[in-house]
């Protein structure tokens, strides 16, 4: 609680009393849960016939944590996962100046196709793409999920590039197409470069989404990070160590995720900070450059 | 073609799931992300701390896991549910922060004068936020809770992959038995899908228009 909220006063010893009862209150019930989690957990339990020690127990994690083969498939799934999100933010990106470009045409021709196109792209499970892409252009998964991932998150950029471009001032294009640049010139030279930087933290968030939806992968038969942990691994070593699995990609995925996010944050205050926009005070305390994207 | 309409009663069976999955997961989704919402901006810190963790944590894993987690781990760890409703857990989970966060932009698009107006008027807390801020954040809350319902509607697609069979279930279905129409069959499942998300997205864009105007 860094800045005091407008929606309550500063407390005083009585609220303050009562604060502290109803968190010690929360926090008992938080940690009731979870060390009725932890119990549970550590229980040994009878599956499929055969009785497995408690979570905690060393046996359930020793043949994989001891095993450097079983670190080297888990990095080269995470490496599979990083390689397919770093391609498809490119062709995400030029795919979205594509968009943004054809969308803002003023020829009706090429502005009402590309328009629909864009609804559809938009309208449409990513899954479903990817799915589409690999029976169709058989390309493989591999190149379906990065061609889905990219033509999908291209459409989303690209609108928010087309928002940036509506909301600059009017007088930036007519200045550069009364200095005697082309309408192409004007966009390129004038107006994109501003609309990208108002855009960058929709575009960074965005961009932190596919990552987190390469693991659609896992469908489409893409050896990634969760598929070859939860399929792979899991079939060699054995079913027994599914959870113990999951755990170790469930923390693998909250630290990489974790870690984009907060750069992404940190490159959109600084470049908010650069343009010199005062952080407005407002009443829910301030918000995510990712809660413009919703998926 | 033909494919397409041979198989439309399995279709508008997995359209019929798909939209079950949408209403029910979308509000249980509603009630859960507002309760979030509302303890992150209380007074107390433990709440709002909760609120926090749990918002950056679920949005930050994949929807992926955690159906799998839903589909295959709560089975594996004992649970009988059937394949529904732990879509519809997992689908609810993922959603709710969104929510929350939807929730909270709104209410940052009330005035700030509002709530000192209120304050100053010596309201409470529960007062300020729900006589003073809610009943005028709902009208800004409305559009992006409409953005979350359609990636929703998208994000059901997943739990056809976890044993579910909605419409993207049906398609994977059909087309690996009609290796001859996967395009008809494909773009039919697409167009259930847009029967949902364009109308959805016409409506958030008229709501929006519509509010802006009245501020």
């Amino acid at each position: 609680m860094s800045a005091p909220s407008v929606l309550f006063d500063a407390p005083g010893p009585r609220a303050r009393r009562r604060s502290r009862i109803a968190s010690a209150i929360v926090i008992l019930v938080l940690a009731a849960g979870a060390a009725w989690v932890v119990y549970t957990l550590a229980q040994p339990r009878d599956s499929g016939g055969i009785t497995l020690p408690g979570f905690f127990d060393w046996s359930r994690w020793e043949r994989l944590v001891t095993d450097p083969e079983f670190w080297t498939f888990v990095g080269r799934g995470l490496l599979a996962t990083l390689q397919a999100a770093a391609i498809a933010a490119v062709i995400a990106i030029v795919v979205g100046v594509l968009f943004a470009l054809l969308r803002t045409s003023p020829k009706a021709v090429v502005r009402v196709p590309v328009t629909i196109v864009l609804e559809f792209v938009r309208g449409m499970p990513v899954l479903l793409m990817m799915f589409f892409i690999l029976l169709v252009a058989s390309t493989g998964a591999f190149w379906a999920v990065v061609l889905g991932l990219g033509l999908y998150n291209g459409a989303i950029i690209g609108e928010a590039l087309r928002a940036g471009i509506a909301s600059l001032p009017r007088g930036q294009k007519e200045a550069g197409l009364s200095l005697g640049l082309t309408r192409l010139q004007t966009k390129m030279l004038i107006e994109f470069p501003q609309a990208f930087r108002q855009m960058l933290p929709i575009i960074l968030a965005q961009l932190v989404v596919l990552l987190k939806d390469t693991s659609l992968g896992f469908i489409v038969g893409y050896n990634e990070l969760i598929r070859v942990t939860m399929n792979n691994l899991s079939a060699y070593y054995g079913n027994r160590f599914l959870f113990t699995l999951f755990v170790i990609t469930l923390v693998i995925y909250l630290t990489v995720n974790l870690t984009f996010s907060w750069v992404t944050r940190r490159i959109a205050a600084r470049s908010a900070r650069k343009r010199g926009a005062a952080a407005k005070k407002t009443i829910a305390g301030p918000l995510d450059p990712a809660d413009a994207t919703t998926e | 073609m033909n494919v397409v309409i041979d198989n439309l009663p399995l279709y508008l069976e997995g359209f019929g799931q798909t939209l079950s999955l949408l209403v029910i997961s979308g509000l249980a989704a509603l009630v859960v992300g507002t309760i979030v919402a509302v303890m992150r901006i209380s007074p107390i810190p433990s709440l709002s701390g909760f609120a926090a963790v749990y918002t950056e944590l679920l949005r930050n894993t994949p929807l992926t896991l955690v159906l799998f987690f839903c589909a295959i781990i709560l089975p594996y760890l004992g649970s009988e549910l059937p394949y529904f409703w732990c879509a519809i857990i997992g689908l609810t989970a993922y959603t709710s922060p969104f929510v929350a966060e939807a929730i909270r932009s709104g209410v940052n698009g009330v005035p700030i004068g509002q709530a000192e107006a209120a304050r100053s008027l010596g309201l409470g807390f529960g007062q300020t936020v729900g006589i003073i801020i809610f009943p005028q954040a709902i009208r800004m809350v409305i559009p992006p809770l409409i953005n979350v319902l359609i990636a929703l509607t998208k994000n059901t697609s997943v739990a056809g992959a976890f044993f579910v069979a909605e419409l993207f279930g049906v398609g994977r279905t059909l087309a690996n038995a009609n290796g001859n129409a996967v395009v008809a069959v494909l773009l039919a499942v697409a167009t259930f899908y847009l029967l949902i998300t364009i109308p959805l997205g016409i409506l958030a864009g008229r709501l929006e228009k519509k509010f802006v105007v009245q501020r």
